[in-house]
């Protein structure tokens, strides 16, 4: 990916992400997570996860984005203009971010690892596809073969083949978010 | 030319911008979206290091596994999470934090 795109989606992500932290109002907030997130999307499509981006703009994006809104038009809230700003929490908020970022930067900075480029690790299709041998379905060598890396069924292959028993306890508590939202969203009958 | 560090700078800085609006904001909806944003912070740091550590030759995709799993664990901590926020308005006509204070001493 060019430096420069990779700044752009950079920018994208924390500049939106910067205007739900400070916007006052919630439709405002939601949108800009939206904006967020697509920006974030291009980030992990850059490092050659696409199943991943395409998830998150699905899930995150789109389902998770049009719940908030609809919770936020369901409740009528008033943005918060013209109340007053809570400054302990404000400069405590600011201070811990900004302490957090610059420790992250310099354990960053400080490592070998961070210093990878993507010229560095190369993605060997070819290679990979006679190192997976028989254990890999045969779809998944053919693509590898042809030269496209063949992201979704790799994933699919990874779920299903190591992580089967988790994959059923994430459908359970899928399950019971259901349920518990309909228990919670349901109207309290006054006592008789 | 992007490093794997360039990534996760921008992911501990989407992180700490979140840190930033879950102690600083007030309306609880926006506290969540900030919630939100972490969580998709954590995975930005996941999915680079699975593209920078390759297993043969091709990107681990054990990380990735988690990352779908953690997406997965946000969308249902949301739709809970936004039925109890819609819950407490309507006990409180308010979506303020300071609203809450019954477990106050």
């Amino acid at each position: 990916m060019p430096p420069l795109l990779f700044y752009l989606f950079a920018l994208i992500t924390l500049g939106f992400g910067f205007l739900v932290v400070t916007g006052r109002n919630p439709v405002t907030c939601a949108l800009a997570l939206a904006a967020s997130f697509v920006g974030l999307a291009a980030l992990f499509m850059s490092l050659d996860a696409y199943f991943i981006g395409v998830i998150q703009i699905l899930v995150y994006a789109g389902a998770v984005m049009v719940l908030f809104l609809f919770i936020i038009m369901l409740l009528d809230i008033k943005s918060e203009e013209g109340r007053p700003m809570n400054l302990p929490a404000i400069l405590s908020g600011v201070v811990l971010a900004v302490f957090l970022t610059l420790q992250i930067i310099m354990v960053v900075g400080g490592t070998d690892l961070a210093k990878k480029t993507s010229q560095d690790t190369p993605l060997a299709l070819a290679d990979a596809a006679g190192k997976l041998g028989k254990a890999a379905l045969p779809t998944i060598t053919n693509d590898l073969k042809a030269g496209t890396l063949p992201d979704a069924k790799l994933i699919g292959f990874t779920l299903f083949d190591q992580y089967g028993f988790h994959l059923q306890v994430i459908g359970l508590l899928l399950l019971v978010g259901t349920i518990g939202v309909v228990v919670l969203s349901k109207r309290e009958r006054s006592a008789p | 030319m992007i490093t794997l560090g360039h990534y996760l700078v921008v992911s501990g800085m989407l992180f700490s911008l979140g840190l930033a609006g879950v102690i600083a904001r007030r309306n609880i909806i926006i506290v969540y979206m900030c919630l939100e944003m972490m969580l998709s912070a954590a995975n930005l740091a996941l999915v680079g290091f699975s593209r920078f550590h390759l297993f043969n030759g091709l990107p681990d995709y054990t990380a990735q596994s988690l990352v779908f799993f953690t997406i997965t664990v946000a969308a249902a901590e949301v739709a809970v999470g936004l039925a109890i926020i819609v819950a407490l308005f309507r006990s409180k006509q308010s979506v303020d934090v300071e609203s809450v204070t019954k477990l106050q001493g």
